[in-house]
């Protein structure tokens, strides 16, 4: 009792707010008890969302990314891994194909057989093509669910530990708030669980890489890292800063030859067991990767918030440019807009620099590069939200116009209400931070203040008009348009406002450097 | 304030996830009340045969499912349309009804708000989750479908009234209350008894009986609005035959765990018993776990439990409430006893369904926030009853989502109960007496330092194990052994075990009540 009237007093002298004080009964047992309440809260939204409707239900012939899921399952598991990835009488790779890396092919198999336990017609080879039973739904969601759970949570908690462990002034309300902000975030909900996918899984290995290298086992790292690009190629968006940090890094060891060495052999390791069944055959490897690009769907699908599609209105690159010239367009633009964080963090690596790099580069290439989706937005989430503490506003923000760039598709899958729901509790629970009060935004000027009202209204109206206005017949799709237009110029403030982050950061590595000499 | 915003935001988010869960006959019950009361002159509300869900709450309900079916067309007039919405589940129907009931909830978050005013902030705090929170309601009210929470607020709102002295206000809000659902009518003994000594007596016999006039008149003129109507249509027998079926048995087709699990169960192993050892006992005609009850006896042995044999055992049981109750009526206490009311009609009442602990645990919330030994109890009680509500939702899409619900219900119990009553070492109790000066002092005084600790006691976990052996027995184990044979086994074991948590409950509360000194 003493000792928590004398932590109550500390923590009313620092932050004098009653915010704190309400929050108190949720985190005076310390961090595990609210790390439990709010991990069952998150399981409890997401067997919710769960309970609605999916992409493609009930709209044959090609369904949607639920039919694609099952399918993969339907083929991983009655045919062998050798045959996955290519077109025979069995397996249409015209007919959702499988163009996942291997990892993905394994979890389908695991699932698949989770799902032929319970109901085998769900994942018999033909038969099952556009399955969509009570209870084949019901068993596809607990894979969904208990992925999230298995993989995604378990690396959230090892990245908040080591995140804030030993950290100064380290507060259980940071801590809880943060666990929330990475519990329930709308977007990643919306998708895996919603619209039917297997983020938690890639982005879940991606977490627990990024708290592997805070923990500086970097030999971990590169093998978590490994799995999640073996388990989604989209992984790939974080790989230049995953690069740049660990050679950054290797560089300042005594021998950075052996480390790299080292770091290469896990990669190469962890790539030929994934590929092991490939790997007879230089054909065979090719087929996959060949599947695993797919270039001929364009250099933009639907209406994605990314340079390519805002600047199309203006320039059709489609007509002006092959499909040749528009890869390597869009190859030099990604480069050269990751570059500098590259180099950034190449030149310092640091911790916080790392997660900056994380988004800045997943955000070039979002933003340039080739094929780019909409749900692609989910991989600058992630480093944002493993950023929200410092960066609380940064995160808001693109949580905001993620869910605005994703609400055409997700309103398409009949997702509207757990959308509005989702960003109500989105709101909810970001405005619980302690010292919400002294946000920067609060501080800044009443013009930029002013700015985010406007930016936030346009959203808001826009919602409002997609879901009530029937669109011109010249435009049908001129709501989409108008919202991926204010996603992009958002998205690109921020790329921008993050890069100056990163090598602000960069000063203070090189001042610090200059005092330690000095001393 | 915006606390409190926050948390009916959260609870209100959830309920609208899960607007596409499971939902019982009773939405179909509801929403063809919306019709009946759209599409009908009021003489034929309670005459109406056009489907098997006559109306069977009293008028206010009727007025109630009147009103919400102005709203209803606006939507889709096909809710509301008497024979073609039979049995209509399109996804308008479905959201327009959730949404009926999550808007209602106000009412409850209303009172909710007026009795937690009054209380230290966490305290405060806890009461809100304890009801606003509460997995019990989500379960009933937004996946099973009923308006419980409505309801229930009406209830907390007249014990706010009671409690801040305001009887007469508390008295004519329980008596609307009654006009909405007869069920709460096992309270009325406590609020008769209560009433009548703390506003009417001990003021002089003209002023008594003055109080008593305007008290009585209040009540009177609510029952008149309610019941007028068809008084005056000559209906009001038809009426009260609608809303009392006493032919529906003794028990319901899942047992609520009550007492007369037991006495089923007594019946059942004396048969078997007496059968062993040679009399010849005749098989009852009809069972209790075939689902419908007729008019046969369903006892081998034991004799036949009539409607009156149930109401003389609810009011014997209430008695030393109703002695209490007399003796020092206390509104701090009113609480207490009304939740020891509706446990006593639970427990020996007529056709009990298992929703009905609902009434017990809600108002049970506002005496936990306010003695360390009620939240000890607060806690098995609403634990075990959320339980018994889990064969309510039987499919297999809703099961994470109920065990979620209670687990996490019970894990922000536990925490919000630990930061109530402080966990203080009983090594640092010595050094607290003395150094601590203020406010603690007040709260050490009411106890020694070990005594104040949140912790449930070995008997209680004991229990709880026993709830989880039970709940993987019957839902993965007892599939796995005996496939099909058997069904009824696993709601049997939920219900027996139950039965003994609320029968202990039931025990404590009449220790507690006529065992408190104050």
């Amino acid at each position: 009792m003493e000792k928590k009237k004398k932590r109550k007093v500390e923590a009313a002298d620092a932050m004098p707010k009653s915010s704190e004080a309400n929050w108190q009964w949720l985190v005076h047992r310390g961090t595990r008890p609210v790390f439990l309440v709010v991990s069952l809260f998150g399981l409890l939204i997401r067997a919710a969302v769960s309970l609605h409707s999916y992409s493609g239900a009930g709209n044959p012939p090609k369904f949607g990314d639920f039919e694609a899921q099952r399918h993969w399952m339907e083929i991983t598991l009655n045919l062998p891994p050798k045959d996955w990835y290519t077109n025979s009488t069995s397996n249409d790779l015209s007919y959702w194909g499988l163009d996942y890396p291997p990892l993905t092919a394994y979890q389908s198999y695991f699932h698949g057989l989770f799902l032929r336990f319970f109901d085998p017609d769900s994942v018999a080879l033909f038969t099952s093509r556009g399955y969509e039973t009570y209870l084949g739904k019901l068993l596809m969601r607990w894979t969904v669910l208990s992925s999230d759970a298995l993989v995604f949570f378990p690396a959230v908690f090892y990245f908040l530990y080591v995140y804030y462990y030993g950290r100064k002034g380290r507060n259980t309300c940071d801590i809880a708030w943060h666990i929330a902000m990475l519990l329930i975030n709308p977007a990643m909900i919306l998708i895996d669980h919603g619209h039917f996918q297997y983020n938690c899984i890639s982005l879940g290995f991606t977490v627990g890489a990024v708290a592997a290298i805070f923990s500086h086992k970097d030999l971990v790292a590169s093998a978590l890292f490994c799995l999640a690009l073996n388990h989604k190629q989209m992984s790939a968006y974080y790989a230049p800063a995953f690069f740049a940090h660990l050679l950054g890094k290797c560089l300042r060891r005594r021998n950075p030859i052996l480390e790299v060495y080292k770091l290469g052999l896990v990669v190469l390791g962890t790539f030929a067991i994934v590929w092991w069944p490939y790997l007879h055959s230089s054909d065979a490897i090719l087929r996959v990767v060949s599947r695993l690009a797919p270039f001929e769907r364009g250099i933009y699908e639907d209406y994605v918030a990314n340079f390519w599609c805002a600047s199309s209105i203006l320039i059709k690159w489609k007509r002006l440019f092959m499909t040749q010239s528009l890869k390597l367009l869009s190859l030099i633009a990604t480069v050269s807009t990751f570059l500098p964080s590259m180099i950034q963090q190449i030149r310092a690596p640091s911790g916080k620099g790392f997660l900056y790099s994380m988004l800045n580069t997943s955000l070039s290439f979002y933003l340039f590069s080739f094929q780019v989706h909409e749900k692609s937005i989910l991989l600058p989430l992630l480093p944002a939200s493993l950023l929200a503490r410092d960066e609380p506003f940064l995160y808001k923000w693109l949580t905001h116009f993620a869910l605005l760039s994703m609400f055409p598709l997700l309103h398409r899958d009949g997702l509207t209400l757990p959308y509005i729901v989702l960003y109500a509790l989105f709101i909810l629970f970001f405005n619980t931070m302690p010292g919400s009060k002294d946000l920067e935004v609060g501080k800044s000027s009443a013009a930029f203040r002013y700015l985010i009202g406007v930016a936030l209204l346009c959203s808001f109206s826009l919602h409002i008009v997609y879901l009530t206005v029937t669109p011109p017949k010249k435009y049908p799709f001129l709501f989409e348009a108008m919202m991926m237009m204010l996603c992009f110029v958002q998205f690109v403030l921020l790329a921008i406002y993050s890069n100056w982050k990163q090598w602000r950061l960069s000063e203070d590595f090189t001042k610090s450097s200059k005092e330690k000499k000095l001393l | 304030m915006s606390q409190l915003w926050w948390y009916i935001g959260i609870a209100t988010c959830v309920k609208l996830l899960l607007i596409p869960s499971y939902h019982s006959t009773d939405f179909e019950v509801h929403r063809h009340w919306l019709a009946l009361t759209r599409s009908l002159p009021l003489s034929q509300w309670y005459s109406d045969k056009t489907s098997p869900w006559t109306l069977d709450y009293p008028p206010f309900f009727a007025f109630f499912e009147r009103f919400l079916s102005l709203f209803a067309p606006l939507v889709d007039p096909k809710i509301v349309h008497l024979h073609d919405g039979l049995n209509y589940t399109a996804p308008t129907a479905v959201y327009f009804q959730r949404a009926t009931v999550i808007v209602s909830d106000f009412c409850l978050f209303y009172a909710v708000h007026r009795l937690g005013r009054n209380l230290g902030p966490m305290a405060r705090n806890l009461i809100w989750i304890l009801v606003a929170w509460s997995p019990m309601l989500v379960i009933v009210d937004h996946m099973h479908f009923q308006y419980n929470g409505f309801l229930l607020g009406l209830l907390l709102l007249s014990i706010s009234f009671l409690m801040e002295g305001r009887d007469l206000a508390g008295g004519f809000v329980f008596a609307i209350l009654l006009c909405f659902k007869h069920l709460f009518a096992v309270a009325a003994p406590v609020y008769f008894v209560y009433l009548l000594r703390h506003y009417c007596w001990g003021r002089g016999i003209v002023r008594g009986f003055w109080q008593l006039f305007v008290m009585g008149t209040a009540v009177l003129a609510v029952f008149a609005a309610a019941y007028g109507p068809f008084v005056y249509q000559g209906q009001i027998q038809l009426v009260l035959r609608q809303m009392f079926p006493f032919g529906r048995g003794l028990c319901h087709a899942y047992w609520a765990p009550n007492f007369w699990v037991f006495y089923i169960l007594l019946d059942k192993v004396l048969a078997f018993m007496l059968r062993k050892l040679g009399f010849s006992i005749e098989a009852p005609m009809a069972s209790f776990t075939g689902g419908l009850v007729g008019d046969m006896s369903p006892f081998a042995v034991l004799p036949l439990v009539t409607p009156l044999t149930t109401f003389v055992m609810v009011l014997l049981a209430l008695s030393p409430c109703l002695i209490r109750a007399w003796n020092k009526p206390q509104r701090k206490s009113i609480s207490r006893w009304v939740a020891y009311a509706y446990t006593c009609g639970f427990l020996f009442g007529w056709h009990v369904h298992e929703k009905a602990s609902l009434h017990f645990v809600i108002p049970f919330a506002i005496v936990a926030v306010q003695s360390l030994e009620d939240a000890k109890h607060y806690f098995l009680l609403s634990i075990v009853s959320c339980y018994s509500l889990f064969p309510l939702l039987y499919e297999a899409q809703e099961y994470p989502i109920k065990v979620l619900l209670l687990l996490l219900h019970s894990l922000l119990m536990w925490l919000g109960f630990s930061a109530l009553y402080g966990q203080i070492e009983p090594a640092e109790e010595a050094v607290i007496a003395k150094k601590v000066d203020g406010p603690y002092e007040a709260r050490i005084s009411q106890g020694s330092a070990r005594k104040r600790e949140f912790k449930m006691g070995s008997v209680s976990r004991i229990y709880f194990f026993g709830l989880v052996i039970v709940e993987v027995y019957g839902q993965f184990l007892h599939p796995y052994l005996l496939s099909n044979k058997l069904p009824f086994v696993p709601l049997m074991m939920i219900s027996t075990y139950c039965a003994v948590g609320i029968m202990y409950s039931w025990i404590w509360q009449l220790r507690q009540i006529v065992g408190s000194v104050s």
